[in-house]
């Protein structure tokens, strides 16, 4: 019984949420003459195409591994709004790094990898640094990066210096990466899945175990949950908050990798910029929890891939963006308001405790 | 002879706790007044009541010999009470000037505020009481005996009469105080009446016309400081009894669980927080520290358990030397520490029971094994706390924020105790905890005696101190100044220890 | 007697006469490197005038930044609530012309900043996710009601049709006659002649009125008693409170002003730089607003210096970037001064750092000819990171600012 309230209550919120960005959009297409439902119904028959699908697998696994960067972060009270600079810096360094070696498979890729993670966990460690030594906020902080980042990656991409004049001029990009370090795909449902999928189903499981099963990952929820708690405890407080900052990073530098590896095997300038909100919203909306933030995510991209269709049918596509915006603000005062109910439930719940210990004749309380 | 206040029956019960009854107190116009009384005396309920800010169940209130009801602070202003709070509610970035007239600014022309006008007031203030500020100072530069001032002087803005100033020395060095009651004297000088809340004896002592002695919720006594002395009110404070010492059943062993030798602390701007220390914590042994708060007891804990190294000195804990070793190590050795602010220092208030029962001890076993968390343990062993510290809750999955402080405590006590730790660390371990609670945890730590723990006991309760304590050290502004024998002590003479005094 | 010695070093440095002395001394400095690098644009009526149209919507996003943060919220929304101000000011301004499309601006940002409000401060949000979570709906909304308004008016989905001007003024006979002396290339004389003939000559309307905002803000922030309570709102709501000081209401209010600012400055660029709205338009001039407010220390005078600067430099850049490569010498001089001042106080570090500045840029300056676009585009952000991790004890932000408050909590 307890054990469903639970239940009901941890799903309560995003589904009001939900609810609540459904019907406020619904009144926006009203307004503006389209039919709430049959928008709806386009939305569901187009994404679940199967050749649409696959696209959105993939596109999940690039947000769900954002998700996952935002969520690590979360744990340590913090708002890693640099994923973008972090996640672009990295894969674009991965990219250049793979586009100059030539080792064999079993060393390319993993070299690649490896290198996306560790300028991730480079970049974002400026923040975490600043946030420890000087008690800057890492969302100033992070935001100023990313458009540093930003700036470094369009000067270095130049043919100059690390990038190759494509067929036109406008077509910027990093050397391919040879054979060696190509990820394969799966064929299915009529289109190509990455299989870089598997490492993130990994660092999903990996999240998950450390977080709530080590004491490493005890110690990072104790810094976050209470710093001074934490610190009489013995853990280094300031230098978990700057491990997770890079963990953080270091995810977020795994986001592209999927596309890098599996599709277009160098970088240009028109891989997706931003997976920050995003990556921010699917940890808000899966509340941290790897399986939550895996279903937000797919609910994302599928929103994402219908919304062309809706274009063709007379609905502006910009209303999946201000869904997304809606979903997010919805959902986080939604989890305000539950947090506030059961914490008000336990009180009673431990008010009866300690009242009906006293009329079994407990020890005497006052 | 008129009488600024008169204050007859005062009653106020909450559910379960007594916290004002048959209170009267008389206070002339002029004079210093000063309320005397342990923690727990009930003196800040009786002062939330004069200010408004807390409704007396019955009694009567006379403000200048008019019977008056107060129904809100802003009431208390109306009537020229005014309230000088322990914790200064002052803005850092802003001038002595704005921070006095936030709230009652004169204005002109509706939206501009007349700064003129007000540091006209001002001065005048400043110039008739002699307080020595200057408006246009930035708040963030002032030493806290000036921000003091600033607060006295922002309710005289606001045209006080009666002053109260709620331990206003507390958080003074001795210049600052003796400034501090110049300006008290001027004050009165010029007819104001003061209400000086305080367990300080000798300050009292010095600075009243007039003492009211408060003890478990009611006043014991009203005397005048010519006619009487620090012994007789410490008697009054305490009631005169001697708590029985417990019969030392076991003898404190050889071992020592902590060797402190003239260890000196400062803190980040450089002053010196400790002084001086020579202390020793046998295995077996419980060593009361006594003190006003706000002695060094914090700074000590601290220097301790290893989170600051000491200046000069050594400090070897459980064997181990803290200039070394990290606090993890130290505590990993078998040191179990109840922190003075349960809720920011000792519990993660947003998990559930069980994980708090983790913290602390989340690198050894049994709450981990190697690098994993060992749940199941967790579990099982906070079942265990609940039951035998008899903390009230459905479960061991509640979240700690839901458990009453009564409760938080037991739990912290009974998981500091696991484990048998050589030393145990005990800041106010009874504070706010109801007197069923209260025995049971004295139980365990006289358990944790005779099993060989020492036991360091912080604490500002004299009844906790004599009943557990084997010895007791004494700390005054940062250094130990005598070691007592509770057997051969009486609460009176520690509390005047406690002043600083060194007694025969 | 009573303050210490941080206090009267301050009074120093900030003293009127130390302070005309330095800009004096600036001036000096910019146009020896003018003459030197013969690099004139630097000080020319057009780079000023240029200038002023590029820090408008910075300053208008700076002062909202600073009105949230002095009442105790930080606002990263500032973007979303610029576009939202591009979007209505551009199609009020079409349908109605220009100054009721900045009007409309302005509202559109201010209902933004209540939507912050209640969020923040009713709700009791994370204030960054609030601020997020805004851009994002801004961008949005901005797109569908291009979508629905624009297509039928002539525009698409990511143009408006255009609005009219609002035209400009000129000092009569002051301006060619500073303009003229500009061109003559004296040492001083012609820079401080050239940059006052660009603030007088062609200056749009819109500027002058949006700029007003300025010394408004700050008469409102030290005179009047709204200003004090907001400033108190920021450093210590619970003794605002205590005192009488309604904190909720206090914020909403800023907060509105805040986005309606920001919106002002969105419906600038969208009227008064382009002529229509673009998508994109705003390109995180929002955020560089939050920037200007950080270098600016958190005082209206410091976020007009931040917005002039980073207007300055955005401006160069899109005249000829020769001109950033000549500013280059500004900063080495600066920082080689810098280094020097440390040495009489011993301060190695402080030293070390100045000529090391130095020495760096001025090997870059030698070996590059220009500085690259992409640089200049986040010189603002790099500065402000530079700030931030050096300076960061000089600053002052309102203490509370961030900081959750529910009435009647204690602290």
């Amino acid at each position: 019984m307890k054990k469903l309230n639970k239940l009901f209550w941890a799903l309560a919120a995003p589904v009001a949420a939900i609810l609540f960005t459904l019907i406020f959009v619904s009144i926006i297409l009203l307004i503006k003459g389209a039919n709430p439902l049959s928008t709806f119904q386009l939305i569901a028959s187009y994404g679940s195409q199967s050749d649409n699908i696959v696209a959105e697998l993939n596109q999940t696994v690039a947000y769900y591994l954002a998700g996952v960067a935002a969520a690590i972060g979360f744990k340590m009270l913090l708002f890693n709004i640099g994923i973008d600079g972090q996640y672009r810096l990295a894969i674009f360094i991965a990219a250049v790094v793979g586009g100059a070696t030539h080792l064999p498979s079993y060393l390319e890729v993993p070299l690649i990898i490896f290198t996306g993670m560790v300028v991730g966990a480079l970049w974002a460690s400026i923040s975490g640094y600043l946030k420890v030594k000087r008690n800057i906020s890492e969302v100033i902080s992070n935001i100023m990066l990313n458009t540093i980042a930003s700036g470094l990656i369009t000067y270095l991409l130049q043919p100059s210096r690390l990038g190759l004049k494509g067929k036109s001029s406008d077509n910027l990009s990093t050397p391919m990466i040879p054979n060696s370090g190509w990820m394969p795909t799966f064929h299915i449902f009529g289109g190509e899945l990455y299989s870089f999928g598997i490492v993130a189903i990994i660092v999903g499981v990996l999240y998950w175990i450390v977080l709530n099963k080590s004491v490493f990952g005890f110690n990072l929820r104790a810094t976050g949950m209470s710093f001074r708690a934490a610190r009489a405890s013995g853990v280094n407080a300031p230098r978990m908050v700057f491990i997770t900052m890079a963990i953080s990073g270091a995810i977020a530098g795994l986001t592209g990798m999927g596309e890098l590896l599996s599709h277009t095997h160098t970088y240009s300038l028109a891989f997706p910029t931003g997976y920050a909100l995003t990556g921010l919203a699917l940890a808000l909306l899966g509340r941290s929890n790897p399986i939550g933030i895996a279903v937000a995510a797919f609910f994302w991209s599928f929103l994402e891939q219908a919304a062309p269709a809706l274009d063709l049918n007379g609905v502006p596509k910009e209303i999946v963006m201000m869904m997304q915006g809606t979903i997010i603000l919805a959902t986080v005062t939604a989890y305000e308001i539950v947090k506030r109910i059961t914490r008000r439930q336990q009180q009673r719940l431990v008010g009866a405790a300690d009242a009906s210990r006293v009329e079994a004749g407990q020890k005497g309380d006052k | 002879m008129s009488l600024a206040i008169e204050l007859k029956g005062i009653e106020k019960n909450y559910p379960g706790v007594v916290a004002n009854h048959d209170v009267d107190i008389t206070v002339e116009k002029g004079n210093i007044h000063a309320i005397i009384g342990e923690n727990g005396a009930g003196k800040s309920t009786l002062m939330k009541i004069l200010y408004g800010m807390v409704k007396p169940d019955s009694g009567t209130i006379s403000i200048f010999e008019n019977p008056v009801t107060i129904k809100s602070p802003q009431d208390a202003i109306g009537l020229g009470i005014g309230m000088v709070h322990q914790h200064f509610m002052l803005a850092d970035n802003a001038t002595v000037l704005e921070n006095i007239v936030l709230g009652s600014e004169p204005m002109k022309a509706k939206v501009v505020v007349d700064y003129a006008k007000a540091r006209a007031h001002l001065q005048e203030i400043i110039k008739t009481y002699g307080l020595e500020i200057n408006p246009d100072d930035l708040v963030a530069d002032l030493g806290v005996g000036f921000r003091q001032r600033v607060e006295i002087a922002k309710v005289l803005f606001r045209g006080a009469k009666i002053l109260i100033l709620d331990e206003p020395t507390a958080v003074l060095v001795p210049q600052e105080v003796d400034e501090l009651f110049k300006n008290l004297k001027v004050l009165t000088a010029n007819g104001l009446t003061i209400i000086f809340i305080s367990h300080k004896l000798d300050e009292v002592m010095a600075i009243a016309d007039s003492i009211s002695v408060m003890r478990r919720g009611t006043t014991v006594a009203e005397l005048v400081p010519g006619k009487t002395n620090k012994k007789e009110l410490a008697e009054y404070m305490i009631g005169g009894e001697l708590p029985a010492p417990r019969p030392a059943t076991t003898k404190p062993r050889d071992e020592k669980v902590l060797v402190v030798k003239d260890a000196s602390l400062n803190d980040r701007t450089g002053r010196e927080t400790l002084h001086s220390i020579n202390l020793e914590i046998h295995a077996g042994e419980i060593l009361g520290l006594a003190g006003v708060e706000g002695n060094g007891q914090d700074a000590l804990i601290e220097m301790i358990m290893g989170l600051e190294k000491p200046t000069s000195g050594s400090v070897h804990t459980v064997g181990l030397d803290t200039n070394v070793s990290s606090l993890r190590q130290i505590r990993d050795h078998g040191v179990g520490y109840i922190p003075q602010d349960r809720q920011r220092d000792g519990l993660l208030m947003a998990a559930p029971l069980w994980e708090n029962r983790i913290l602390g001890h989340q690198e050894t076993k049994p709450m981990s094994n190697g690098p994993w968390i060992d749940k199941g343990a967790a579990k099982k062993d906070s079942e265990r706390i609940i039951e035998e510290f008899d903390v009230r809750t459905p479960s061991n999955n509640v979240m700690a924020s839901a458990l009453s402080g009564g409760n938080q405590q037991k739990f912290i006590v009974g998981r500091e105790m696991s484990g048998d730790p050589k030393m145990l660390i005990a800041a106010q371990p009874t504070r706010g905890v109801d007197v069923g609670a209260q025995a049971i945890i004295w139980d365990h730590i006289i358990e944790a005696r005779l099993k060989g723990t020492g036991v360091l006991l912080v604490s500002a309760d004299l009844d906790e101190l004599f009943k557990l304590s084997d010895r007791i050290a004494v700390i005054f502004r940062g250094t130990i100044v005598d070691y007592l024998d509770p057997r051969s002590t009486t609460p009176e003479q520690l509390g005047l220890a406690m002043t600083g005094e060194k007694i025969a | 007697m009573s303050t210490l010695k941080g206090n009267r070093l301050w009074k120093i440095i900030t003293s009127p006469s130390r302070m005309m002395l330095t800009v004096a001394a600036v001036i000096i400095l910019i146009s020896l490197v003018r003459q030197f690098t013969g690099v004139d644009d630097i000080t020319s009526p057009g780079a000023a005038g240029a200038t002023i149209r590029f820090t408008i919507p910075i300053l208008m996003a700076g002062l909202g930044g600073l009105w949230a943060e002095r009442s105790g919220v930080i606002n990263i929304g500032l973007e979303g609530m610029m576009i939202l101000g591009t979007w209505f000011g551009a199609w009020f301004g079409y349908l109605y012309g220009p100054w009721v499309g900045i009007l409309a601006g302005a509202i559109g940002g201010a209902i933004a900043g209540l939507l912050h409000a209640v969020l923040t401060v009713r709700v009791g949000i994370d204030q960054a996710v609030s601020g997020l979570a805004i851009n994002l709906l801004g961008a949005g909304t901005a797109r569908f009601l291009s979508g629905v308004f624009f297509i039928g008016a002539g525009g698409d989905v990511n143009i408006s049709p255009q609005v009219k001007s609002i035209g400009t003024f000129t000092v009569p006979g002051l301006s060619p006659f500073l303009t003229t002396l500009g061109q003559k290339h004296i040492l001083v004389l012609s820079d401080i002649s050239g940059v006052m003939a660009g603030l007088i000559t062609k200056i749009n309307w819109g500027s002058l009125v949006m700029i007003l905002a300025l010394p408004i803000t700050a008469w409102i922030l030290w005179k009047t008693r709204f200003g004090l309570r907001m400033r108190f709102c920021g450093e210590n709501p619970v003794a605002a409170e205590s005192l009488g000081v309604n904190v909720y209401r206090t914020r909403f209010i800023a907060l509105a002003v805040s986005g309606g600012l920001a919106g002002l400055g969105g419906a600038y660029i969208s009227i008064i730089s382009t002529g229509n709205y673009l998508e994109g338009q705003t390109a995180g001039r929002g955020y560089i607003g939050l920037a200007a407010v950080i270098f600016g220390n958190w005082t209206p005078a410091g976020v007009l210096g931040g917005s002039v600067l980073f207007g300055l430099t955005d401006a160069l850049r899109v005249r000829q970037s020769t001109s950033v490569h000549a500013l280059l010498l500004v900063v080495i001089v600066l920082a080689a001064l810098y280094g020097v001042t440390k040495v009489r106080k011993k301060d190695w570090k402080g030293f070390i750092t100045g000529i090391l500045i130095a020495v760096l840029v001025l090997a870059y300056y030698m070996i590059n000819k220009t500085v690259p676009d992409e640089f200049v585009t986040f010189f603002p952000n790099l500065t402000t990171i530079l700030v931030l991790a050096f300076l960061s004890q000089r600053l002052r932000p309102p203490a509370m600012a961030g900081a959750p408050y529910r009435k009647g909590e204690e602290g």
